[in-house]
Formats: structure tokens, C-alpha cells, sequence
């Protein structure tokens, strides 16, 4: 699709949100497009760049993420200090996470996308990720299904930096945490190697300047995948196929509500709706074509979007609503997310290398 | 045309069709009740949902 038309469409549908939903609701969707110009403008990918940094010993794009985390960070934290309405994103340290970031990790690099990965990759058009986006959704939505199952296997309550260590404190762990990770970026790559790219540069401060927006108009951080299990627990129950009141996750007062509501009410399905229309704007001039893949590639790739979708909700978010808001905003469960994702990655890369994806 | 712009179609007719279905079928949106702008110094408390939420 053109340009112009693309535009028409998206504006009328900001106007269609704004007079029938909320302004909120709105301009926030304006911010998901933004963010998926972004994402896509600058193949801001976060499987990408893991895999660089482990199979090239590119750090640009984990430079790239760690600039993000840490502008993200320093808007985040003080935001939080300074209004009692934003929340963090604070998920419980347990075996759900642990076993679901691991398993994250692994499948979103056989599906070439994490969440908002695959969002973006979708809006450009990549017939991979068109197909992986609503098996994600069903396996998020499993996820929240079984996830007081997972809960019952161990857990702590949620823990903030902020309230250990109070902003200016959580900021100093976070920063000092971050700077850590890029001297074991820099033993790993050895000298002589590029460090900054101007794409992933740019990237980072757009969507640090653009997730700090959705935190200060949502009262609550970028997520992607709540959104998508949301899309799927809709369509379960209007089927019949899922009775929500004996769901542990499901008949909790607010997702309940959310559930007779429409999504259009749902802070991160605006958003995910924004990051594909932005993606699909990019997408306007630039090619999404990769390599043809074969049928057990396809096999593969969307088995592998459906485990990534319930691993995610395990996991309490992908490398938005876990890595990026997690680590942002102060949450302990962010820090646990990274590593254990990230070695899951390092069978993933192995695992899509095997199948010549 | 190609495969790949015919998925493209398909994939945005469905989502389409789900956002239009499911704003029919949900619960009207009371306009008259909606959030603040900005919910930093707003005085009401974030409640929408979050992947980062365990319950």
C-alpha cells in the first residue's frame, strides 16, 4: 500500500478511536506507530542482535539494546519516584519465569522474532510472522490459562528496586548492572570490532523516547504480550470453548472486565495495532522479501511462534514487557529474564542453524 | 500479484474482521468515563493489563 493512503487510513482510525474509545487510547495508538516505524525503520531486532553478538561477535546490536535499556532507565526510574499513578512492570521471580524466559529465548530465534519482533516483521509483511502472530496469541493465551500452574511450582512476590534502594539507588544498580553486561560484551568480542551503528543508534533513542510516552499516558510500561492473549481469550470465549470463571488468571477482576470490554479499551492492543501500522508504513517503501522457506521450515517456525507465545506468558512479557520495562522500571524479574532468555538463545541459534533457516 | 502480498491481504482482512467483530459484541464503550490523557499526575492508578502481571 502507498504511502498516502496508509496515512488516510491510520488517521482514520486515531479519529475512529478518539470520538468511539478515548483520546488516551488514541494518541497512544499514534505511539505503537511510531514505535513499529521505529522497530521496523530500523530492524531494531532483538533476536537479530543476540544472534550477531553470538555467531559474528557483533556487539552493534546489543550496543544498540543496552543504549536502549539505559535511556529507557533513566526517564523510567524518576517517573516512577516522582508519580504514584505509574506502575512498574514487576513480575514474581519463579520457576514459570525461569523455565519460560529459557524456552523464550530458544523459540524466538527459530521464529526470527520475539514479540515485538514478530509484530513488526508481520506489519512489513514477512509471511513467517503473519502466520506466527496468531498461533503467539493462542499460546499466550494458554499460558495465562496454566499459569497458576506454573506459579504453584515456586515463586516470590515481585521485587522493585525502587522500593530496595528508592530511585536514585535503583538507577545506580541498574546503570552499574548494564555496564557490567557491555565489559562481558566486550571480553566476548575480543578488540578491533565496530561498536556503534547509526541505525541502531537512532533506533534506541526513538523507542526509549517512545516507550517513556506510553508509560506517561498509560501509567504503565510497553507490553506486547498481554495484548495478544487478550485478542485469543476473546475469541475462546465467544466460541464456548473456554469458560473464564474457572480460570485462575482470567477470573481476576481486571481481566475479567477486560474480557466484556472491547480491546480497543486494552493499553498494549492499541499499541501492538500501532507497532503493525507502523511497520506496514515502512514497509511502503522498503522490500520485506527474505528466502522462500520449505515445509518443514514453515513447520518449524510456527510450532516454534506457539511456543514462544506461552513461554512469553510464563516468563511475565517478552523483551518488551520483561527486558526492556522489567529492567527499566526497576524490576528484579527483568534481570532473571535476560540471562536465562539469553541462554536459551544460545541453543536457538544452534537449533535454527540445523534446520538452515 | 504475489503469494506473499495475497498472505499480506489475508492477514490484515482478519485482523480487520476480529477488531470490528469484536467491537460489536463487546460491552459499549462509555465515552463519557474515559481515562485521563496523561495518567502521570492524573491521580488515578494505572489498571490496565500487563504481560509483566501474574494475575
Amino acid at each position: 500500500m502507498k504511502r498516502l493512503p496508509l496515512a488516510l487510513v491510520l488517521s482514520a482510525f486515531f479519529i475512529f478511536l478518539a470520538l468511539e474509545v478515548s483520546i488516551r487510547q488514541a494518541v497512544l495508538m499514534l505511539v505503537g506507530v511510531g514505535m513499529g516505524a521505529a522497530l521496523a525503520g530500523a530492524r531494531f531486532g532483538f533476536t537479530t542482535g543476540w544472534r550477531q553478538l553470538i555467531e559474528q561477535r557483533d556487539p552493534q546490536g546489543v550496543t544498540g539494546q543496552v543504549l536502549l535499556l539505559a535511556l529507557a532507565s533513566l526517564a523510567a526510574l524518576p517517573l516512577l519516584g516522582q508519580f504514584s499513578e505509574l506502575q512498574a512492570a514487576l513480575g514474581p521471580p519463579s520457576v514459570s519465569l525461569l523455565v519460560g524466559a529459557f524456552v523464550f529465548g530458544l523459540t524466538m530465534q527459530i521464529a526470527d522474532g520475539c514479540g515485538s519482533g514478530s509484530l513488526y516483521k508481520a506489519g512489513l509483511g514477512v509471511p513467517l510472522n503473519m502466520g506466527i502472530l496468531p498461533l503467539f496469541a493462542l499460546g499466550s493465551f494458554l499460558g495465562s490459562v496454566h499459569l497458576d500452574f506454573w506459579l504453584s511450582l515456586g515463586q516470590i512476590a515481585p521485587v522493585s528496586l525502587s522500593q530496595e534502594f528508592g530511585s536514585s539507588g535503583a538507577l545506580g544498580v541498574t546503570l552499574a548492572l548494564l555496564a557490567v553486561l557491555m565489559l562481558a560484551v566486550r571480553w566476548w568480542v575480543g578488540t578491533g570490532q565496530t561498536w556503534v551503528d547509526k541505525r541502531w543508534l537512532w533506533g534506541a533513542v526513538a523507542l526509549a523516547v517512545l516507550a517513556t510516552l506510553n508509560l506517561l499516558l498509560a501509567g504503565q510500561p510497553w507490553g506486547v504480550v498481554y495484548g495478544l492473549g487478550l485478542w485469543a481469550a476473546k475469541v475462546a470465549v465467544a466460541t464456548g470453548s473456554f469458560d473464564p470463571t474457572v480460570s485462575a488468571f482470567w477470573s481476576q477482576a481486571g481481566n475479567a472486565q477486560r474480557l466484556t470490554q472491547t480491546v480497543f479499551m486494552d493499553v498494549t492492543t492499541v499499541t501492538n495495532i500501532g507497532i503493525l501500522g507502523g511497520a506496514l508504513w515502512v514497509s511502503a517503501t522498503a522490500s520485506s522479501s527474505g528466502k522462500a522457506l520449505t515445509t518443514q521450515q514453515w513447520a518449524i517456525g510456527l510450532a516454534a511462534g506457539f511456543v514462544m507465545g506461552y513461554s512469553s506468558r510464563l516468563a511475565f512479557g517478552c523483551n518488551i514487557g520483561a527486558m526492556l520495562s522489567g529492567i527499566s522500571t526497576g524490576s528484579l524479574h527483568g534481570w532473571l529474564w535476560l540471562p536465562l532468555a539469553f541462554a536459551g538463545t544460545l541453543i536457538g541459534v544452534r537449533v535454527r542453524r540445523h534446520f538452515q533457516f | 500479484m504475489s503469494t506473499t502480498h495475497k498472505l499480506q491481504i489475508v492477514f490484515w482482512l482478519l485482523l480487520l474482521g476480529f477488531l470490528a467483530w469484536d467491537f460489536n459484541t463487546s460491552d459499549p464503550v462509555n465515552v463519557r468515563n474515559e481515562p485521563p490523557l496523561v495518567a502521570a499526575g492524573s491521580g488515578q492508578a494505572s489498571s490496565g493489563g500487563h504481560c509483566s502481571m501474574a494475575q
